[in-house]
């Protein structure tokens, strides 16, 4: 039995797009067989899609939004980036840098060259594992995308930050992108999906990379949405020959975020650096999994993801490593720590390792821990009360992963956002401490 | 200051302190000496009012009031410090919000009025420098990373903040070459104050040719065995503290 949700999208469906007809209909056939998944779907088991299911979306819609209100939430103070604005889906040229706009291609204006290599990859995604119906709707509904190339031995001098908002009530955006680094090249990325209060919209978003040999890509991919927005994010990585992939991952949290990051390990000597935080309270839902496919000899990895479920607010993780038979001298680690601040909060974590190479060295641990007693007696002793010891606690939790990242002014934006959430807004400011 | 009377603790059952009895005035400088496992950590962890040590008899009685019913951060606000033997690691709690939330806390509690993050960090920077530790340990997890000496002058540098007026350093000596101690030793000398005391627990006497003492005690067994000046630090350097072990003095 096919939900609202279902029959309505199928019915939103353009007739043809094109170039791109090819995919609309592999999507539209695979999407309108596919089998809503339920508490026995394994892939969902713990993700709850009933803010999906039986909600009537309204197509997309055109609220007009101030360039003030979209700076608003949208802007990193400190963060020296070329900016990429999508509004429900399209281009805001008039929003975006023009450095930024010269640096990416929209599907719609590609010429044949970038046709095949866009058709290319969007076929290679169909083959990933882990592809769900939502990945078949993006497909089925693909009219247009962001197409990000750095070519071979080039780099952006700064990062491009690309956000998505979505600012109308009840719409559904299907959003793509897709990121080439040739050989040598470096990115960093940052995509940050956004949108305005009272927003139940749902997004379902893809972004596909491919980073070629020796090249490198930094991403952070920043869930910001309000707490009503519905979204389903799935990323595909594919590293070559001695590249390297360093990820932040953060979902703070909204009635439906779930995020699945695939990374292929596709030729030796490749190196992956995730790390993520979810911070889901009130009845929120955040669910990550991620999977690392080491496929041939040689790979590292190393995947630390933190959460602190609050309230009554529910997160899943899991975090896959399989690695192949031939994928012989792979180094991979995992893991997952997760604080609960209520008795109400819940947490699902299962790390999945598959092993068929012998000689391998790969660790793995999920907690759901307690805060640490000595570390609390320490602050106690030195006058703070045990709640707000707990509070201190808590953020430093997560802290632990800000202070680690490459892009220092996103740690900086974030520290006091979170903070804030934890009940404890920080003291001295990033530019107060500046110089030490 | 401080009257400790018939001081009783257990630690996961094992009786530690055995009826400790101690009186300090303001402005004294107390050393306690002792072998190990004779229950000096225990001491300064149960005046702290650390979870696990259990006060089976006894008080504890600072300016009037029984600290063995006060929660540790009471104690603290009240002017108790404990500078610890291994004081903990707290990664993405950093130092300088740490030590605003604590200087914050007491503050309040003794009526004084907040410090402003302006001036706050003013005063911090230059703490930290008279404790020889660098600026940017101020951004640091709390004792992050930080080697055993630089944890200990962390601590130092809590103590200037806290300007607490009982000050306990639990073998903040130990590990320390001496360019270390000096730093430690001139850093407590210059908080010595007419109403500020000390208890200096240590395990060698090397610490109190930098911080002299006015009276040294002899901890063995879960009580004071002995008592008397300066002195006999150097008597208990020479000949051990087996001779009062077997209960000959």
């Amino acid at each position: 039995m096919s939900t609202v949700f279902q029959t309505q999208q199928l019915a939103a469906l353009n007739a043809s797009n094109g170039w791109l007809t090819a995919i609309n209909e592999a999507g539209k056939a695979a999407f309108a067989e596919a089998q809503w998944p339920s508490r026995k779907t394994e892939a969902w088991k713990y993700c709850s899609l009933k803010a999906l299911a039986d909600h009537a979306f309204d197509a997309a819609a055109t609220a007009s939004t101030t360039a003030e209100q979209l700076a608003e939430i949208t802007q990193i103070a400190g963060l020296d980036a070329y900016q990429l604005v999508l509004v429900n889906g399209q281009l805001q040229a008039e929003l975006s840098s023009a450095m930024a706009l010269s640096q990416v291609s929209l599907f719609s204006g590609a010429d044949a060259e970038q046709q095949t290599l866009i058709a290319d990859r969007l076929q290679q995604a169909r083959l990933q594992p882990g592809h769900h119906l939502f990945n078949d709707l993006n497909d089925a509904a693909l009219a247009d995308g962001v197409l990000v190339q750095i070519g071979k031995n080039s780099r952006l001098d700064k990062p491009l930050q690309l956000v998505s908002i979505s600012t109308g009530d009840n719409h559904v955006v299907n959003s793509r992108v897709i990121v080439v680094l040739e050989t040598g090249a470096e990115l960093t990325l940052i995509e940050q999906f956004a949108s305005l209060a009272n927003d139940s919209s749902f997004t379902n978003n893809q972004t596909e990379v491919l980073v070629g040999d020796n090249a490198r890509f930094n991403h952070y991919r920043l869930n910001l949405m309000e707490s009503d927005a519905r979204f389903i994010g799935t990323t595909l990585v594919d590293l070559q020959r001695d590249a390297n992939y360093d990820s932040f991952h953060l979902g703070l949290g909204s009635v439906l975020t779930r995020n699945d990051l695939i990374v292929n390990h596709n030729v030796g000597g490749s190196h992956a650096e995730i790390a993520g935080v979810y911070v889901p309270k009130d009845s929120q839902l955040v669910d990550f999994h991620t999977d690392i496919e080491h496929r041939v000899a040689h790979c590292t990895s190393n995947e630390v993801f933190r959460g602190i479920i609050n309230d009554q607010a529910k997160a899943v993780f899991n975090g896959r490593i399989h690695i192949h038979k031939d994928a012989q001298k792979t180094l991979a680690e995992l893991s997952n720590k997760n604080l609960l601040l209520t008795n109400k909060a819940e947490i699902n974590t299962k790390p999945e390792l598959e092993i068929y190479a012998d000689d391998v060295k790969c660790a793995h641990g999920a907690t759901v821990a307690q805060l640490d007693n000595k570390a609390r007696f320490y602050l106690q002793s030195r006058g703070i009360g045990e709640q707000e010891a707990q509070v201190m606690l808590s953020f430093g939790f997560i802290n632990e992963l800000l202070d680690g990242l490459k892009v220092e002014a996103i740690g900086d934006w974030l520290r006091p956002v979170l903070a804030h959430r934890f009940g404890r807004d920080q003291v001295f400011s990033a530019e107060q401490t500046g110089d030490l | 200051m401080i009257s400790i009377k018939n001081l009783h603790a257990k630690v996961e059952d094992k009786p530690i302190l055995k009826g400790l009895n101690l009186d300090i005035k303001p402005g004294e400088v107390h050393a306690i000496m002792g072998p190990n496992g004779a229950g000096k950590s225990t001491l300064g962890n149960v005046l702290a009012g650390r979870d696990g040590y259990e006060v089976t008899e006894g008080s504890v009685v600072m300016n009037g009031k029984e600290m063995l019913e006060l929660e540790a951060e009471e104690r603290a606000r009240e002017g108790l410090f404990l500078a610890f033997q291994y004081p903990v690691e707290i990664p993405g709690v950093s130092n300088l919000e740490f030590l605003k939330a604590s200087v914050d806390a007491v503050r309040e509690h003794q009526g004084k009025p907040a410090l402003d993050s302006v001036n706050f960090l003013k005063t911090a920077r230059e703490k930290i420098k008279s404790v020889n530790l660098d600026q940017s340990f101020l951004k640091r997890g709390v004792n992050e990373g930080f080697s055993g000496g630089e944890k200990k002058r962390n601590e130092l540098m809590q103590m200037m903040m806290l300007e607490p007026q009982l000050c306990i350093l639990d073998e903040t000596d130990s590990g320390l070459d001496i360019d270390a101690l000096q730093v430690v030793a001139n850093g407590v000398n210059a908080m010595r104050d007419p109403n500020r005391s000390f208890i200096v627990v240590t395990h060698y006497q090397r610490l109190l040719d930098y911080i002299v003492p006015d009276y040294v005690h002899v901890l063995a067994d879960g009580k004071i065995v002995k008592s008397g000046g300066k002195e006999l630090a150097l008597e208990l350097e020479e000949k051990g503290y087996g001779w009062l072990e077997n209960g000959e003095a």
